[in-house]
């Protein structure tokens, strides 16, 4: 299968994507330039981490508008896997491919730490090598991470089972000392309806081989993997022209 | 078309339109927690100001347009700030606009 991972001015977790899929997990990736107006041939984007456009005015709020995202709302639209990891889940919000916002921090401090998360719901194709009430060990390095989502989108997110991972104790216990940032509902990561665009603010890159000293993150990319070879018709290898609906 | 034909041309289309200054002023929804404006209200009252009732942070944006009259320019922002300046799911807006250039 091909991932793609998608470059912005200012991503910087963009190579360590890159190097996970093709040397830790084996499958094929390329870069995707954000002025590219047409992704083709790809089974799963990933929006990685960083600071696009300098973070300026809000996270995520300029790179919406890159000539790449028409196409990437069209691919998501159409079932195709999209990961956005922390920036990457911060312009996915701007997008509104998922619901909610991000704002600062509670200590307004850039927590960059190992943090657990608890897996709360393992039907999604990110999740689905994981069991429920797993706990992975996988860092989080941002200011703005504390989610945000009045009560209608909560509502909407708990019917639907779209929180995928909850910020948890080392035993998968939930507490306000277990949640770095001050975020909603102790949410690290969602889905958006149709389960197949994820945001998570940890980083799943960071903490994919032993010598980092957590190879928790790696299922996430391994989930994506099984899920595509045992239903290969998810994949959506063919081209998805920019879209003029909003994203 | 020549340097001068251009020049024309574009003072014909500025006859038409008219400069205005707008300040946008942007800041979190009632009820969102702001640990920014908290801070800044404890720094004050460590200063001895102890008669505040309520700080919050924002931001200010302000802006230069053209645009054929101040109605016309009202709808231009409110665009802006419904597709970009503005997130609506944490944040509020209002603004002020009057003609003239911005300083």
């Amino acid at each position: 299968m091909r991932f793609g991972v998608v470059v912005f001015p200012g991503s910087n977790c963009d190579d360590d994507c890159y190097y996970v899929v093709r040397d830790v997990v084996g499958e094929e990736v390329d870069f995707i330039w954000h002025k590219e107006r047409r992704v083709e041939g790809f089974d799963c984007l990933i929006l990685p981490g960083g600071f696009s456009y300098g973070d300026y005015l809000r996270t995520g709020a300029i790179a919406r508008f890159s000539p790449v995202m028409k196409a990437i709302g069209s691919f998501a639209r159409r079932g195709g896997l999209v990961i956005g990891i922390c920036n990457g889940f911060q312009i996915l919000l701007e997008s509104n491919l998922l619901p909610g916002a991000m704002m600062k921090n509670r200590s307004l401090r850039f927590i960059c730490k190992f943090a657990n998360i608890r897996v709360e719901n393992n039907l999604t194709p990110f999740t689905s090598l994981c069991q429920i009430g797993q706990v992975l060990k996988i860092p989080i390095a941002h200011i703005d991470g504390r989610y945000y989502a009045d009560h209608e989108i909560m509502r909407g997110l708990k019917e639907n089972n779209q929180i995928i991972f909850r910020y948890c104790s080392e035993d998968g216990e939930l507490s306000q000392e277990s949640n770095p940032n001050g975020s909603k509902d102790f949410i690290a990561g969602i889905s958006n309806r149709s389960g197949n665009v994820l945001g998570l603010m940890p980083h799943p890159e960071r903490a994919s081989e032993s010598i980092l000293s957590s190879e928790d993150g790696r299922v996430v990319f391994e989930s994506v993997v099984s899920t595509v070879k045992r239903s290969p018709r998810r994949s959506l290898r063919n081209d998805c022209p920019p879209s003029e609906e909003i994203c | 078309m020549t340097q001068r034909a251009k020049r024309r041309r574009d003072e014909r289309t500025h006859d038409t339109e008219r400069l205005f200054r707008a300040k946008v002023y942007v800041s979190l929804k009632k009820g969102l927690a702001d640990p920014q404006g908290s801070t800044i209200k404890e720094a004050l009252e460590s200063l001895g100001y102890g008669n505040l009732t309520r700080v919050r942070f924002g931001k200010y944006i302000e802006l230069g347009l053209r645009a054929k009259g101040r109605g016309a320019a009202e709808e231009k922002l409110k665009e802006m700030c419904g597709k970009l300046l503005v997130n609506p799911v944490i944040e509020k807006y209002s603004y002020h606009i009057e003609e003239g250039r911005v300083r």
